[in-house]
This record gives structure tokens, C-alpha cells and sequence, in this order.
């Protein structure tokens, strides 16, 4: 099973992650807001996450890890 | 099993660019590619002016901040003083390298000189404010064009990659973007050949990467990266310009 592992504090909301999931399992989170005031991106079902890793190729902040 | 993680010559600092900026991700990609070839200890970074000029901060080598434009020769002047041990690059946004620096890199370009330059073409002036750059298409609104480029004042985008094409001197002249996965891993192929080609000594190469400025451009990020699609990418077309190996190789 694949596991993400997002750095929330340095995530600045852009969406790029959310764009590129091709199992549209990602979203911006509506409900939270990390130290830097936006809201950080979150994975909305962790069990069907393949660790395709497409979402942390676009992450321009560097903020997701992607294990196998 | 860790598919993918910050790089090792990536700082584990927040970067200061704006959401959605594609300068995360090139920063990334070169950090990859001096992870991969294992050269972290012997890599000088030269930085330029411009959006990317806090770029000292964040890669894990030694870095050297140029007078505005004048990385280019910077990188000559550290290149040439130990040429077998340094492996050299300089990271250039397109106000810093296609306009007050084009003189050094031509002339870098001219003299193959043996450095590796990483040019981010964002059509624009990021750091002070979204003015119009030598690389704005026409018609794009800009805070000094507010009615669009118009080329009949402002004259034409420059092309870098097809202009130093005609030069004798350059190695490599590839241009890439990063606004989709699959450009991504392009963009990477290419920024490797880049370093690869000097470590090997072949000399100058440039990789153009047509990147986004969603502050800027007045876009959310989303819509920035497909402004790429549409509007760049037919201005710059994307492939290889030059590769003397490649020609010699098919003579």
C-alpha cells in the first residue's frame, strides 16, 4: 500500500497536486489552515493511493514524501 | 520503500516563491540531477537577480550571488579557475539573463564555454512586479503593457534558444517546461545532459524552461500551467535546438 506523508507547514495551497492525481484523491483542505495562513493540501483516501508519486513530481515546495 | 523525497542538495527550508510557482520544481529537478551524478561536493552555483536570487538559500552547495546578469561570467571566472574539480552552473530568469545579462551570454555562448546554465523563461519580471520582459509575447498585458506588447514599440520577444542556435560555440540548446508530469521528467532528462555535458567537457549547455508566474500573470495556478500549453508553447516551440554530439554522432 502507498503512504503519503505531507510536510503541512510548507504547503502554500496552490492545487498543482490536486491536478495531477489521476485517482482524484486529493484536495485543498477546506477546514484547516497551517502556519503560513493557507489552506495545505490533505489526501482524502489513503487506501486507494497508488504511489504513482504524480502529485509530488508537481509539488513545487517539495512538502509530499510517497513510500511503497 | 521511499519512491520520492526531497532531494539531498535541496535544503530543508520553505521556499519564498509565490503558490503555484514552477520554480520549486526546477530547483527541485536540479537538485535531483546533483544527487544523481553524485557531485554535491564539488558543485559551485552561481545566482542570479530577479525571483530567483534567495536560490543561495536553498541548494546544498557552495553558492555565488552575480551582479545582475552577470552570472555567465561569473561562472567562466570559477570554471576556468579549476576546470577539472568544478563542476559549474548558473540558475538565470529570463530579466536576468535575456536582458541585462545577454551580452555575457552570448559571449559565454560564443567561447563554449564549459558551464551548464538553467534559464527560466516566465515571460515576465517577477520579482519587481510583473513588468513587460524581453520574452513577453505580443499582446500580453503586463503592468508596463497594459494594453498588451505591442511589437510595433516594443519590438519582439527574444528567442533565446533559436538565437544562440546559429552560434558556432554552444554544445547544447534544449528548451523544456514543467507544467505537466510528463514535461517534468523531460525537463530532468534534459537539465542531466546539461551537467552530464560538462562533466565530460563538452562545453556550454542551455536549458530553457518555459515556467510559470501565476502572481504575475493574474492567473490561479492551475490556469497558469495551461496558459503555457496555449500561449508559450506556440511562441517556444520545445525541443532540441543544437546537440554537437548528436550531429556527430549521426555524420
Amino acid at each position: 500500500m502507498a503512504k503519503l506523508t505531507f510536510k503541512t507547514d510548507n504547503c502554500k495551497g496552490c492545487g498543482l497536486c490536486v491536478n495531477a492525481c489521476p485517482k482524484h484523491l486529493l484536495r485543498i483542505a477546506p477546514d484547516k489552515i497551517n502556519k503560513k495562513g493557507h489552506h495545505p493540501a490533505e489526501i482524502t483516501d489513503q487506501e486507494a493511493c497508488i504511489g504513482c508519486a504524480f502529485c509530488a513530481t508537481m509539488c513545487p515546495d517539495c512538502i509530499i514524501k510517497v513510500e511503497r | 520503500m521511499v519512491v520520492f523525497d526531497k532531494p539531498h542538495a535541496l535544503i530543508d527550508v520553505p521556499l519564498h516563491y509565490c503558490p503555484g510557482c514552477t520554480h520549486g520544481i526546477i530547483h527541485r529537478l536540479v537538485a535531483e540531477v546533483i544527487d544523481e551524478l553524485g557531485i554535491e561536493g564539488r558543485t559551485i552555483g552561481i545566482a542570479p537577480v530577479g525571483c530567483s536570487v534567495m536560490a543561495y538559500n536553498y541548494f546544498n552547495c557552495d553558492m555565488i550571488e552575480a551582479a545582475h546578469g552577470r552570472a555567465p561570467a561569473v561562472a567562466t571566472g570559477v570554471k576556468r579557475a579549476d576546470p577539472e574539480n568544478h563542476v559549474v552552473f548558473t540558475y538565470q530568469g529570463d530579466g536576468d539573463l535575456a536582458s541585462i545579462g545577454m551580452a555575457e551570454t552570448v559571449h559565454a555562448a560564443a567561447r563554449n564555454e564549459n558551464i551548464t546554465i538553467i534559464f527560466i523563461n516566465n515571460a515576465i519580471y517577477g520579482m519587481t512586479g510583473g513588468q513587460m520582459a524581453p520574452t513577453s509575447l505580443p499582446g500580453q498585458v503586463t503592468q508596463t503593457s497594459p494594453y498588451g506588447r505591442d511589437p510595433k514599440v516594443c519590438g519582439y520577444p527574444i528567442k533565446v534558444c533559436e538565437m544562440l542556435s546559429e552560434l558556432e560555440g554552444p554544445e547544447y540548446l534544449e528548451r523544456v517546461t514543467v507544467n505537466n508530469v510528463k514535461n517534468v521528467k523531460n525537463a530532468k532528462r534534459a537539465i542531466k545532459k546539461a551537467f552530464q555535458n560538462q562533466i565530460d567537457g563538452k562545453g556550454f549547455s542551455l536549458v530553457e524552461v518555459l515556467s510559470a508566474c501565476p502572481t504575475n500573470w493574474g492567473m490561479t495556478p492551475e490556469k497558469a500551467l495551461q496558459w503555457i500549453d496555449d500561449k508559450m508553447i506556440p511562441y517556444y516551440p520545445l525541443g532540441v535546438y543544437k546537440d554537437r554530439s548528436a550531429e556527430k554522432e549521426d555524420k
